[in-house]
């Protein structure tokens, strides 16, 4: 099993969850993450007062798959999230060594 | 005609009894009848600027200094101005009231009105001839609670609850009421209209109000010190909706504050109703330009600040000045005040957390100066010579020495408020200390002080 992390611009959700969708990934986590890599942030001025805002809102997407799929997920994951400006974020993919459903107790990749 | 003068000196009712001819009875009762109508007029938009000016601390004030801070703070912030609403109403009731307006020398009044003792439905002939004395009392304790308020803007997120009520009881005492008094007390040392040394001009409170709290907020930012983290950690405003909400409505109840203090529902009203709205336009189109050229992007919070700052600076002169000196003084206020809490502030490093000196001491002093410049006897003719004919009042009129007398009410603000607060603050500090802990800082006063959150949204 591996797991697929993505970092993704927080405006392209519906484009991600519906190529995800089109190819039957079925089960995702999402989570608001604030974050930069290469991006420089932006400026905020208040009464004359420079902040550089550098954490910019992102959203975090996390998959399990099983090792059979994951090359597939990431190429439409990463296709979907693309929107070839600077920001678009990153995609992490790591070994599970075990998934359990918490319901019945089901283990390995029939707890997908 | 003599006895008819006679007649018309007492009262309505003492006058119908005494009326010899059914003739003069008819005109007496015409007459009464006027004054009547006169002065329920007056006392409907009396009581409804009283209502407006209430309005400006809470929620005005408290939202726009209440989005200003991190969200941490945002209740903390909002109670110290709402907190003035019920301090010092409670105060000027037993005492405030009578040392601000009851006859006494030139800096103090007396105790003629403790406990609001005389104070009803009689009006008070020496301020205001056709609105109960109530009425009166009420709208100036609508000045008085928001005064305070004001100063809050400086002392924000790290000042201790017990503190600040303390302060503020003593604020009170030693600085705002001495100053009400000296410029709108009967007798007082600057009343231009009632017996003052040195007429000096200030409508609806330039010295009183914004130069008394803005210099205090000064003088509170230095001694407290600055914010943990500041400036170097991202101290941003949490919300410029609520700001900008408070804005708009301190702009609206502005209206009371400055058209209000005409006493009445008389042209003079209308006039300062005018003044007040052309310098608050004129001060935001100020500010949004020098912001825009200096900074290069003309943001909201700069135009909801240069609004205040232009209502500011109209209020010791929206009685006294016609629509383009408005224009002017706004204008002025919009541009200065942007320097000075942008450039000014950063180059001296004090931590006026929320600009209280920048727009309120700043805007204040430019006001009250330039209400020396404008002011005119074609809009405000109540001061009058032996024969009856109206005084020049400004600069415009002539009468050079104004300006003398407006830096003279000027200089006395500065200096009892500057001392006046510095000395409470000791006390205060000596008392019961003035800042909280370092980690109830970082915690926020929401928490630390109330035990409370402003916003939980997932609750």
């Amino acid at each position: 099993m591996k797991k697929i992390e993505a970092i993704i611009q927080p405006f392209k959700l519906e484009d991600v969850k519906e190529a995800l969708k089109g190819i039957g990934v079925d089960g995702m986590t999402i989570s608001d993450v604030r974050g930069h890599g290469r991006q420089k942030g932006h400026k905020e001025v208040y009464r004359g007062l420079e902040y550089n805002v550098d954490l910019l809102p992102k959203l975090k997407i996390e998959i399990v798959v099983t090792d059979q799929r994951w090359q597939e997920v990431v190429d439409t994951l990463a296709q979907a999230a693309r929107s070839g400006k600077i920001g678009d974020g990153k995609i992490f993919v790591s070994d599970i060594r075990e998934a359990i459903r918490i319901r019945n107790g089901d283990r390995g990749e029939s707890a997908l | 005609m003599k006895p008819r003068v006679a007649i018309f000196a007492l009262s309505p009712l003492a006058a119908w009894a005494q009326a010899a001819s059914p003739a003069e009875e008819r005109l007496a009762a015409v007459e009464a009848a006027a004054q009547a109508a006169r002065s329920a007029g007056d006392n409907a938009w009396m009581l409804v600027s009283a209502a407006l000016v209430l309005m400006m601390t809470g929620p005005g004030l408290a939202l726009f200094y209440g989005g200003l801070v991190r969200k941490k703070n945002v209740l903390g912030t909002m109670m110290q101005s709402f907190s003035m609403m019920a301090l010092v109403s409670v105060l000027w009731a037993l005492f405030g009231y009578s040392l601000a307006f009851s006859e006494g020398n030139a800096f103090t009044g007396g105790f003629r009105y403790l406990f609001l003792n005389g104070v009803g439905a009689e009006p008070n002939g020496d301020y205001a001839a056709t609105i109960p004395h109530q009425t009166f009392m009420l709208f100036q304790l609508m000045f008085a609670i928001i005064t305070p308020a004001l100063i809050t803007g400086a002392v924000a997120e790290r000042m201790k609850y017990s503190a600040l009520l303390l302060f503020m009881s003593l604020w009170l005492v030693v600085v705002y009421l001495p100053m009400a008094h000296m410029v709108w007390g009967k007798g007082g040392l600057f009343n231009a209209f009632l017996g003052g040394r040195i007429p000096c001009f200030d409508f609806a409170g330039g010295t009183v109000v914004h130069i008394t709290s803005g210099v205090s907020a000064l003088v509170c930012a230095v001694y407290l010190g600055k914010r943990y983290g500041y400036p170097h950690e991202m101290i941003r405003p949490h919300s410029l909706v609520l700001s900008f909400i408070g804005a708009c409505l301190l702009w609206v109840g502005w209206f009371g504050f400055n058209a209000g203090s005409a006493l009445g529902a008389s042209g003079l009203a209308a006039s300062a109703f005018a003044a007040t709205h052309f310098g608050a336009a004129a001060a935001t189109i100020g500010w949004l330009l020098a912001e825009w050229r200096k900074m290069g992007k003309p943001s909201v919070l700069g135009g909801i600040s240069g609004a205040v700052a232009g209502l500011v600076a109209i209020t010791p002169a929206s009685g006294f000045v016609k629509p383009m000196p408005a224009l002017f003084i706004g204008f002025a206020a919009g541009v200065v005040c942007f320097y000075m809490v942008t450039a000014v502030k950063h180059r001296f490093g004090y931590d006026d957390s929320l600009d209280a000196f920048g727009i309120h001491g700043a805007g204040g002093t430019l006001g009250a100066i330039l209400t020396g410049v404008f002011a005119t006897r074609e809009i405000n003719d109540g001061l009058k010579d032996a024969s009856g004919n109206a005084l020049p009042l400004g600069l415009v009129d002539g009468n050079f020495g104004q300006i003398f007398n407006q830096f003279a009410g000027t200089l006395i603000a500065w200096i009892l408020a500057a001392a006046g607060t510095f000395v409470i603050l000791k006390v205060c500090d000596l008392l019961v200390g003035l800042r909280v802990h370092d980690q109830h800082e970082i915690a926020g006063l929401d928490l630390s002080l109330h035990g409370e959150e402003g916003y939980n949204l997932e609750s």
